[in-house]
């Protein structure tokens, strides 16, 4: 609003904005070979891509390895509080439609602690892109379960296994009403998750990725089945989902076409336990937004809140005699 | 009917004497002060009624305090002891701070609900009593039974007591008097206190506003009649001759001017989730707040409320969020994270009674220290109390501009009593500088910091997304100046520094309200919040009888003004009155070496070494002169 004519110039010429342009001043201190890396480098890709001006894009996250990643981004970023990012990034939006909001969070963060907000966030539907880094383990307070933890994992507070089935955070959020978004990706295929990544961000309203993440150091080869076996990687296709390259399609020869509006076969591709389904299990563009539902009709300007303070002092007004009826 | 004309009615038995006869046949007794209890089984509108004569005597210029009467269960059995619901209504020629002490006349709706009154000693003795005399025709002769050995009772123990037909008055009218005969019981109380029959009707047009004429008319019809019959039947008459009103006025309760003075803040965005007492102001709120393009956002759950307010703020202009005790609670971790990261924050607390879920629907101030320090760490908050329904509103406009100059959290204590009491006020005159600036958008200079912290007053201007140029992560852990994670003992010092230095700089410039009564004396009573009214009334009733009494109002709990200490010391004792726990010294336990004080005194002695004693209790009840009174000259009897 104020900015001098040089800033308005610099920002006029500088409409490219490059990789690096997002990567802030901290180098990533998260362990070699962490997923996290790649969704970070997935996520700078993208705004990138669609040149979404530092400024205008707000990365939020809550607590634990995952949630450092707004640190990383050279952009508006709130690293909060466990479990609580969805809930601040609902507050960031809810008069900014102008601000790209991106929610980085963990399954401790997101499937545990924050898992009211969970369910709350998928009914109202506002327009953010959520990463859920499913590590399937605490890898910031050292090695607990996590609700996505597999049955029988052994970790410092289940030294003789887990003792429950996993919950399966895509089944959950299938099952929400409202639900208008649902991908599952993994970080070891940086293409697709870049594709399903790009895909949350044009849907218009709750975008919930699943990003199977892998933790090198509490988790190792936690996930080597998968990904030494690609016929337990099941792509989902179709022409409003995921189209695979042919150099992908060679090493992904389970391909499935799925209408993303199928809800019946989405729910039975997200409980599958064998294999991973990749790629959008759900999408509905028509689910409304609850920040565009409350937006209001008009901007909150002096003159409004004077003229309604006035309507409703009248509604209680006392008024000295000689003024009454013309008070009334 | 005025009280003139009412003086001008030809007596038609003027030699029969003034007892007994017709009201309106006789002068109205003029009178300074009554106090007015309307009871009844909830879901028959004694509460209704009651705030409807309060609004009708305000707007006739008297000065009015309401306070409900609530029952303890949301659905109590009808006809039970524990059931009364209702409103108390004070009234006087001048202006009314607190609720007083004893009622001087009651409209009961049944003998139970009056039993309850009178058996929690809220009635006068002597008391006048107005009772719906249906139930000595009850089909149930237990019902005729117990309602003729109270009606016998009350009798024999000097009330003076009124059986009044309503109900049958009623069906006159309308099929189901249970729906109406609070309009009845109004009509009488209006033609007793000699009020304004078109002031009064006006009230019922205005409360039945959204209703079809039909139902508008009916209760116009039942206004009439009560007054009518009170006037045909009742020796009594009463005027509380009020100076004319002259200045515009608004009349409401607590958590109404909350919901205004949020409007009227500038506030945007209040994050909520319901909690009694605190939802009526949401409820307002909301039915307002999206007029002037703002949102009232029911959160899943108050922790969500609170980081909803707290993202808005950080994106825009400072949020609200509101709610009681529980509710408080709940948020401390997400206020730590505001204090942290120094995003601005209103927080409203309408205390309930605590631990727990407590006492949700009755007064209580015992969340200052959860208020100040309920979050881990060092965590500064500015911390207010209101104690007026003025103040309730002009609070949250002061609140908002502190949490904004200052990027802090800013918690206003309201409570209970405070929610649903109506008092009249000056018509506030907008002014656009209540209202928060447009949210800055303007690129920050290059070599700006998000943490730029001031020397002198730890203030840093924050930077809200959108600048260009002033992207940052901002974060709830120890952090530098760029925002930057920092662990280093430096770093993180100077971090609290800055945070706790801000309290420093907002105390400098408060004030102190002057002392009530005079600036030295025997003893000094301290308070906070609600009970202001009440304890000022004490002091006055002390003073006039010669003792040395005097009060001083706290408004800023966290940071203190300056200047308390020279006042302390300038009386030989000390004493908070806080309507909250402290032990009794009577407790044979009890010693001064553990014993619990209240919220106040032990900051007060923490800060400044004064032997600050307290006086207070948990009854659930607003204090009153009456009790802060006795309780003033016990201590006063220390003084040597
Ligand atoms: C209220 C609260 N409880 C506990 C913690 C400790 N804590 C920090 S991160 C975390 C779990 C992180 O696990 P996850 O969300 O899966 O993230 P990851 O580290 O695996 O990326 C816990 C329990 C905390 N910071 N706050
Ligand atoms: S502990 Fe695991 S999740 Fe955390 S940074 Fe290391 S590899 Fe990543
Ligand atoms: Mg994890």
């Amino acid at each position: 609003m104020t900015a001098t004519m040089t800033q308005c110039l610099t920002q006029l010429v500088q409409t490219d904005y490059g990789m690096t342009d997002y990567q802030s001043e901290i180098e990533p201190r998260w362990c070699t070979g962490c997923g996290d890396n790649a969704i970070l480098t997935a996520m700078q890709r993208l705004c990138r891509d669609e040149q979404l001006p530092p400024e205008k894009t707000v990365s939020v996250s809550g607590i634990g390895c995952a949630s450092r990643l707004p640190h990383y981004m050279n952009a508006y970023g709130f690293h909060g509080i466990h479990g609580r990012a969805l809930p601040i990034a609902e507050g960031i939006k809810i008069r900014r439609p102008d601000l790209s909001v991106f929610v980085t969070t963990g399954d401790g963060d997101n499937c545990s602690i924050g898992a009211a907000h969970w369910l709350h966030a998928v009914r109202y539907n506002m327009n953010m892109v959520v990463m859920l880094h499913d590590n399937q383990v605490y890898g910031l307070t050292k090695k607990q379960a996590s609700p996505t933890s597999p049955k029988g994992l052994t970790t410092n507070t289940t030294p003789f296994g887990a003792a429950l089935n996993p919950l399966n955070p895509l089944t959950v959020t299938l099952g929400i009403s409202n639900v208008s978004f649902v991908a599952q990706v993994v970080d070891w295929i940086p293409e697709l998750l870049y594709e399903v990544l790009h895909m949350a961000y044009k849907h218009k309203g709750f975008s919930f990725i699943r990003i199977l993440q892998r933790c090198p150091n509490f988790m190792d080869h936690h996930f080597d089945n998968w990904m030494q076996d690609p016929a337990r990687t099941r792509i989902l296709t179709h022409s409003d989902g995921l189209r695979l390259k042919p150099e992908l399609s060679r090493v992904y020869k389970k391909q499935e076409t799925h209408d993303p509006l199928d809800m019946p076969r989405a729910l039975a591709l997200a409980a599958l336990t064998d294999e991973v389904p990749v790629g959008i299990l759900y999408k509905n563009p028509e689910v409304p937004c609850y920040d565009e539902l409350r937006a209001g009709e008009r901007p909150s300007t002096p003159s409004l809140v004077e003229t309604v303070l006035n309507e409703e002092f009248d509604k209680v007004g006392i008024w000295p005699a000689e003024t009454a009826e013309a008070g009334r | 009917m005025t009280s003139d004309s009412m003086e001008a009615v030809a007596d038609p038995r003027a030699d029969e004497g003034d007892a007994g006869r017709p009201a309106r046949s006789r002068p109205a007794e003029v009178l300074q002060e009554h106090i007015v209890e309307i009871v009844s089984d909830s879901g028959e509108g004694a509460q209704r009624c009651g705030q409807s004569l309060a609004a009708i005597a305000a707007r006739s210029g008297m000065g009015i305090w309401t306070v409900e009467i609530i029952p303890a269960e949301i659905q109590p059995p009808p006809r039970s002891v524990a059931g009364a619901s209702g409103n108390r209504v004070r009234m006087a020629a001048g202006p009314v701070t607190n609720i007083g002490d004893q009622a001087d006349l009651v409209v009961a709706f049944n003998e139970q609900v009056l039993l309850g009154r009178l058996n929690a000693g809220e009635i006068k003795p002597g008391a006048t009593i107005l009772i719906e005399s249906g139930w000595q025709e009850d089909m149930h002769p237990g019902i005729v039974a117990s309602y003729l050995k109270v009606c016998a009772d009350v009798r024999a123990k000097g009330y003076k007591l009124y059986e009044v037909p309503m109900g049958k008055e009623c069906l006159k009218f309308i099929p189901d008097p249970r729906k109406g005969k609070n309009m009845f019981a109004l009509g009488m109380l209006c033609a007793i206190y000699s009020l304004d029959e078109e002031a009064a009707r006006a009230q019922v047009r205005y409360i039945f506003a959204k209703k079809d004429q039909r139902i508008i008319n009916a209760n116009i019809e039942l206004l009439d009649a009560g007054r009518a019959w009170a006037e045909e039947n009742l020796d009594i008459a009463y005027r509380i001759p009020a100076p004319p009103v002259t200045e515009p006025q608004v009349v409401m309760n607590g958590n109404a001017a909350l919901a205004l003075g949020t409007v009227a803040s500038g506030m945007e965005v209040c994050a909520m989730y319901p909690i009694t007492p605190a939802t009526s102001a949401s409820h307002y709120l909301s039915a307002i707040f999206e007029k002037v393009g703002c949102v009232v956002h029911q959160a899943e759950d108050e922790i969500s409320a609170c980081c909803f307010a707290i993202g808005a703020s950080y994106a825009g202009k400072c949020a609200v969020t509101i709610t009681s005790g529980p509710g408080l609670s709940l948020k401390q971790e997400a206020l730590g994270l505001a204090v942290m990261s120094e995003i601005p924050l209103v927080v409203i607390d309408v205390q309930r009674g605590g631990p727990s879920t407590g006492l949700p629907t009755k007064v209580e101030q015992g969340d200052l220290m959860a208020a100040m320090f309920g979050t881990h760490g060092d965590a500064p908050k500015v911390v207010m109390a209101v104690s007026s329904i003025e103040d309730c509103f002009h609070s949250v406009i002061t609140a908002r501009k502190i949490a904004e100059t200052f990027n802090m959290v800013v918690v206003i204590l309201s409570d209970a009593a405070l929610a649903t009491a109506q008092q009249p006020f000056r018509r506030p005159e907008f002014r656009a500088d209540w209202l928060a600036p447009p949210v800055n958008q303007s690129a920050v200079p290059e070599d700006a910091h998000p943490y730029d912290w001031d020397e002198r007053t730890g203030i840093a201007t924050r930077f809200i997304p959108g600048q260009p140029n002033g992207m940052h992560c901002l974060t709830g852990l120890a952090h530098d100046r760029d925002s930057h994670v920092a662990y280093d003992p430096a770093t993180n010092e100077e971090g609290l520094l800055n945070r706790s230095r801000k309290l420093a700089a907002l105390q400098t410039t408060l004030r102190l309200e002057p002392v009530h009564g005079d600036e030295e004396g025997d003893l000094l009573l301290i308070g906070w919040g609600s009970s202001r009214g009440a304890i000022q009334e004490a002091v006055d009733r002390l003073r006039a009888k010669g003792h040395k009494v005097s009060s001083l109002h706290l408004k800023f709990l966290q940071p203190m003004a300056s200047g308390i200490d020279t006042v302390m010391k300038r009386f030989k004792k000390v004493m908070t009155i806080e309507n909250n726990w402290n032990d009794p010294l009577s407790d044979p336990l009890v010693t001064p070496d553990n014993r619990r004080l209240s919220h106040l005194a032990m900051l007060l002695r923490s800060r400044w070494l004064v032997d600050v004693d307290c006086w207070g209790n948990s009854r659930g009840q607003p204090l009153k002169p009456g009790e802060i009174t006795a309780a003033a000259l016990a201590k006063l009897g220390e003084v040597k």
